[in-house]
């Protein structure tokens, strides 16, 4: 073994001095990846989200084009498939590492941390080189990204980075078990689940302060996954592996708003990824104080006009339970009444739930054609009171500012 | 009592607040192009235009239509003078048995009025609340392709 080596050094040795310079190494050809590394990228893939943010509305997936607009102007997904030209074609596993673990493309310039390289940091060696397996090997698109139109020149990224970009791989914690810190490991670096359920500072960094205690996506709210969870109804490992995956479980909501597209990846992930994610996120929410209790008597008090609104348009539905044919969960056990903001509960009030296309999934009716905006504020005032939380403060602003972003 | 707008006339009704407009539709005003098809704004057959809007009138509550203009099928026009819709689906043969074309109708009405040079893709997108079970999906594109000429020729 040892001379064979040595052997194979000396014609490398003669070789080098004949031949020219070995030119850089250039990224690995599709056929050099076992089918089995590929298979678990792409697992890692639907984990990640990858696609969502890297796909446009009705594009090739992974070609980029996907608008994402945050409150420092409007970024776009990029092309990840690899097309030499306008993809990571040209890519070695290096600068792929590299921009996954450090937000610096190949030339070496910031990405935008809507990219989230401050969670993917933490990937390991091994999961890096699978999901460059399943990249390299999907299907080429010639497709330009389009430009960002940012606020915030790129320059300035480094000095968000000084701040809020904390680079390293995962730490495992020694005083749970293999499960939570491999659930953990997917929350905080692929899954990246507290980018939107963590709130953020004016400037756009985490509050680690107050990690996974609720936070924003898309002018939607993403409910606390810690102890303030706001869930009417307690999660256990069970419900909540069952959620990720299929959007639907018992006693909660149906998925909708940006977890949609999470859930609909998520259905395709490691099984036993999904479990441990859930079992690590039930973690967290343990010794929550639970929710107010739920008085319709007294909301219908209160608001009889969101009541009556509510007995024509949703009580046809929603008292009926989801046990009865055409039934729909009921109410007070639904988390967009108990959450911080009106957003997400007027958001599907005015828009429903509607599946993706070619998704068979529940389907709640759009009320927005319906309902007046005044219709709709006293239905979401009356429906807080039912959850027996305090009213929000200004639902009739929220309506309005939604009622704007849709037009 | 309640005062509805539909098709330009006025009607005073007195009826339960949360009764469902379509109900009022067929029981008292005797206007039944809408349909009863599902009951839970899943089907679409019961679609109605609301100031401009394609709602579901099984899951809309008269109470909150006050004030508003409620048009249906039958103000699009009559046997004797049927309006571009109509004669677009009529010449397009687009229904087999019928029961979801006034929603189809309505809920096309709806999309060409707001946005009069719709293509397919857009056609098809607003029609997804919508359902057929005889399957006349291909004739009601094409009828309301045909209707967004008809509408368009008329200026």
């Amino acid at each position: 073994m040892t001379s064979r080596l040595a052997a194979a050094l000396g014609a490398f040795a003669i070789l080098s001095c004949t031949a020219p310079p070995p030119a850089p190494p250039g990224p690995t050809a599709p056929a050099n990846f076992d089918a089995a590394t590929v298979a678990k990228g792409a697992r890692l893939a639907a984990t990640g989200n990858c696609v969502s943010c890297h796909t446009a509305q009705g594009g090739k997936p992974f070609a980029g084009g996907y608008a994402l607009k945050t409150q420092f102007g409007t970024v776009h997904g990029s092309n990840i498939t690899p097309d030499p030209e306008t993809g990571i074609g040209g890519w070695t596993l290096e600068n792929f590492t590299r921009a996954l673990r450090e937000g610096l493309s190949p030339e070496g310039h910031h990405y935008y941390p809507a990219f989230p390289y401050d969670y993917f940091t933490r990937l390991s060696d091994e999961d890096v080189a699978a999901l460059y397996a399943f990249l390299m090997t999907r299907e080429p698109v010639h497709a330009e990204t389009p430009a960002n139109h940012m606020l915030v020149p790129r320059v300035a990224v480094g000095i968000w980075k000084s701040k809020y970009f904390e680079p390293g791989r995962f730490q495992p914690d020694s005083s749970h078990d293999a499960r939570w810190n491999r659930g953990a490991y997917l929350a905080q670096s692929l899954a990246h689940c507290s980018a939107c359920h963590t709130p953020r500072t004016a400037l756009g960094g985490e509050k680690r302060e107050q990690y996974m205690a609720g936070g924003e996506a898309d002018g939607w709210h993403a409910p606390a996954l810690n102890r303030e969870t706001p869930s009417p109804r307690a999660w256990n490992e069970r419900s909540l592996t069952i959620y990720l995956s299929t959007g639907l479980t018992e006693g909660h909501a149906i998925t909708a708003g940006p977890m949609a597209g999470v859930v609909q990846n998520l259905a395709h992930a490691s099984h036993d990824d999904v479990g441990a994610l859930a079992y690590y996120v039930v973690s967290l929410m343990r010794g929550a104080t639970g929710s107010a209790a739920s008085s319709v008597a007294n909301a219908a008090r209160e608001h009889p006009r969101g009541a009556a609104i509510y007995a024509g348009a949703c009580g046809d539905c929603h008292d009926r339970g989801r046990a009865a044919e055409g039934g729909a969960l009921e109410l007070p056990e639904a988390i967009a009444l108990s959450l911080p903001t009106p957003a997400n509960l007027i958001h599907i009030v005015r828009d429903g739930i509607v599946p993706r296309e070619h998704e068979a999934q529940p389907w709640m009716p759009a009320f927005s054609g319906a309902l007046t905006a005044e219709q709709t504020t006293e239905l979401v005032q009356y429906l807080r009171s039912v959850s027996g939380k305090p009213p929000w403060p200004d639902v009739a602003a929220e309506v309005r500012r939604i009622e704007g972003d849709s037009r | 009592m309640i005062e509805l707008d539909v098709n330009g006339t006025r009607h005073r009704l007195d009826v339960p607040g949360d009764t469902p407009l379509l109900y009022v539709l067929r029981n008292d005003l005797q206007l039944n192009g809408a349909k009863f098809g599902c009951g839970l704004g899943q089907c679409g057959a019961c679609t109605v235009i609301v100031d401009g809007r394609a709602v579901f009138s099984c899951i809309t509550p008269v109470s909150a239509l006050e004030g508003r203009r409620i048009r249906t099928v039958e103000g699009l026009g009559t046997v004797e003078k049927p309006g571009p819709m109509q004669r677009a689906f009529m010449e397009e043969q687009a229904a087999q048995c019928g029961y979801c074309i006034p929603g189809m109708m309505m809920r096309a009405q709806a999309l060409l009025e707001s946005q009069p040079g719709a293509d397919e893709a857009q056609i098809r997108k607003a029609l997804t609340p919508n359902l057929c079970r005889c399957g006349t999906h291909m004739r009601i594109l094409r009828a309301v392709g045909r209707a967004a000429k008809l509408m368009g020729s008329k200026g």
